[in-house]
């Protein structure tokens, strides 16, 4: 039998399979196992911020969808999480309808205004693109903190617990698991969508969109599909944000958060999946080491001594994100495609 | 009367943005990049004439030209350090790059100057200018004029300096401009430069009308809108889309604000941005866009 020295597909369609190796699959497999005991291993806190990372996750992939693979700069990520929080707390707190029924509602609400948003903004982009969704994620913050009968202004809506068909998602240790569901779930749709022809047409549309239009592709349907599919993400995961923080308020979904989406992206890799989910990971958990840093440099320099605040956390999102976009355009998709060829060709070069 | 003052003071506060308009502009014009972290050079600039005027003890009017030179250098600097590496990179990442930098140089004056507000010593007399029943302060008047002088130069410049000839073939093509020998890291460095001026003397006038502070960054994206309505490579149109911008805020603030419950003025420009970009995605002055596959 001769011996293969790498993986060969045969067909299109082995081509595209999520998982196309033995090993692929024996490593997915590992990964799921820890996830799944991580609660039992490990203290709330770190549960706690894999709950974030999830929500992020999410998020992140729907501005991924719109900007990484279709193209369209969107600086108004923060603006539709708001709506799909805000739905989902309007919902529960008036309504009372059962969580089931919350979460895709707010999915589709935010989606909905996606469309509404993409609909007017097909005849922009690049800049001007940037600069009208800026404008929109403006207009809804100045609309969370004056519509104060509906939003309760400045000082937010408080939310209640999950409760999945009577079961009550108190702990952050309860809710882990359906996070990780939902984000498994979550992922796997964009997995699919980009693998098919869909996400084909998104691509096409970032690279080239008059020559795409010219092969046939339907332009302003695959547009407004980008923007509806990107704001229905970030609905379901500003529902869940509503749920894990129990408290929202408008300080939440500011420009800076939408450049934070944006940040979540740019490091991970824009137009890959895997990238959004490594950058998303990484924007959570980063500042928990600033923080460390930050400790151990006020131990040794008594001028540190608390100087430390959220402002840090930023000024090194900006710093990364300026420092991937020099130095790793593809983000940390690129390096850990890197690690692993080498590893695969490993003791060739390539 | 009531109206009257409406538009003056609106056309006042116009003229600035218009200032902070031109800047965009400038570097649009120059390097075809939006510089989304120019409200973070306007509030450096402010930062440093206030640190000459008040610890140094330095004149206004020597501080003035000192904090133009600081921000030149400033702009200089941030484009050998961010911007040059990205030549030739698609928008998206050098639009990216700027918003990378703005928060990066926002969070960085929030950490060395703190978040409390600064008083700027006035430099004009507090006595405003009373023209016929309409109060004007000197300040605003100062920064009408600069920015309609400064519009002249401008206009002479790009129509008839070599530089800027130059500048606006970079914007235009980068490749064929250094094809046809135009030097693209002069024309880059010295339009960040120049653009960083304009910025500084916009600071300078802001801090003198606004409490200073880490927050007087956000002016710059209030102005967004200025640029856009007058399209984003026409000098002029900066200058028009500021006026209007001012004045239709100020109208909104004098007359909806009582329907709407306060906070209508902050939130016009943008809403003025939307529809404009949907009605004419180049502004008023700009040129349309024409697309090779």
């Amino acid at each position: 039998m001769p011996i293969r020295s790498k993986t060969f597909c045969e067909s299109y369609h082995e081509d595209i399979k999520l998982l196309n190796t033995i090993w692929s699959k024996c490593w997915m497999g590992v990964f799921i196992l820890v996830l799944l005991t991580l609660p039992y291993t490990t203290d709330t806190y770190i549960v706690y911020l894999v709950n974030l990372s999830c929500i992020a996750v999410v998020a992140a992939i729907g501005l991924n969808i719109l900007t990484g693979f279709t193209g369209q700069i969107s600086l108004s990520h923060a603006a539709f999480l708001a709506i799909g929080a805000y739905t989902a707390a309007l919902l529960s707190n008036h309504l009372e309808m059962p969580f089931w029924i919350i979460l895709p509602a707010a999915g589709l609400v935010s989606a909905a205004t996606g469309m509404l948003v993409g609909i007017p903004c097909l005849r922009l982009k690049g800049l001007y693109l940037a600069m009208a969704t800026m404008s929109f994620g403006v207009m809804v913050e100045y609309v969370l903190i004056t519509w104060k009968d509906l939003t309760g202004g400045e000082r937010g809506l408080y939310m209640s617990e999950v409760n999945l068909f009577g079961h009550l998602l108190d702990t952050d240790e309860s809710v882990y698991y359906f996070l990780i569901c939902l984000s498994a779930l979550m992922i796997i749709i964009a997995k699919n969508i980009i693998r098919t022809r869909v996400g084909r047409a998104f691509i096409a549309l970032r690279d080239r969109d008059i020559a795409a239009e010219v092969i046939g592709v339907n332009l302003t349907g695959y547009k407004v599909m980008a923007f509806s599919l990107s704001s229905f993400y970030a609905g379901v995961a500003g529902g869940m944000y509503a749920y894990v923080m129990g408290h929202i308020h408008p300080e939440h979904f500011t420009l800076l958060a939408s450049v934070e989406y944006m940040a979540m992206i740019i490091i991970g890799g824009l137009g890959s999946i895997l990238g959004s989910i490594l950058g998303a990971v990484f924007i959570v958990v980063v500042p928990e080491f600033i923080k460390l840093f930050a400790q151990a440099l006020e131990a040794a320099i008594p001028f540190m001594q608390g100087r430390y605040d959220e402002e840090w956390n930023i000024a090194v999102f900006g710093l990364l994100i300026m420092l991937f976009l020099i130095f790793e355009p593809g983000g940390l998709n690129a390096i850990w495609q890197r690690i692993k060829s080498g590893f695969k060709n490993w003791p060739f070069t390539y | 009367m009531y109206l009257l003052q409406l538009l003056v003071s609106g056309l006042a506060v116009g003229s600035l943005y218009a200032l902070i308009a031109m800047g965009f502009v400038l570097i649009y014009k120059g390097t075809g990049v939006i510089n989304f972290a120019q409200g973070e050079a306007i509030m450096f600039a402010a930062f440093v004439a206030y640190y000459l005027v008040t610890r140094f003890g330095v004149p206004f009017w020597i501080a003035v030209p000192l904090t133009l030179v600081t921000s030149a250098l400033l702009g200089m600097v941030t484009e050998r350090l961010v911007i040059r590496p990205m030549l030739g990179e698609p928008v998206f990442s050098v639009v990216m790059i700027t918003i990378g930098l703005s928060i990066f140089l926002r969070s960085m004056a929030g950490i060395i100057f703190g978040h409390h507000n600064y008083i700027f010593p006035d430099p004009f007399p507090t006595e405003p200018l009373h023209l016929g029943g309409i109060v004007l302060s000197h300040n605003h008047l100062w920064s009408m004029i600069i920015s309609f002088t400064l519009m002249l130069v401008f206009f002479l410049f790009f129509k008839f300096a070599r530089l800027g000839l130059g500048m606006r073939a970079t914007a235009n093509d980068q490749d064929t401009a250094t094809l046809m020998g135009v030097n693209i890291k002069k024309v880059y460095a010295l339009t960040w430069g120049i653009s960083f001026v304009v910025a500084g003397l916009a600071g300078v006038g802001l801090a003198n009308v606004m409490v200073l502070n880490v927050g007087l960054a956000f002016v710059a994206i209030s102005a967004f809108p200025a640029v856009i309505l007058g399209g984003l490579e026409s000098i002029r149109g900066a200058i028009i889309g500021g006026l209007v911008i001012g004045i239709l805020e100020n109208l909104a603030g004098g007359y909806l604000d009582q329907i709407v419950g306060g906070g209508i003025k902050d939130v016009t420009p943008f809403a003025v941005l939307f529809l404009v970009l949907m009605i004419r995605p180049y502004g008023l002055f700009g040129t349309k866009e024409v697309e090779r596959v």
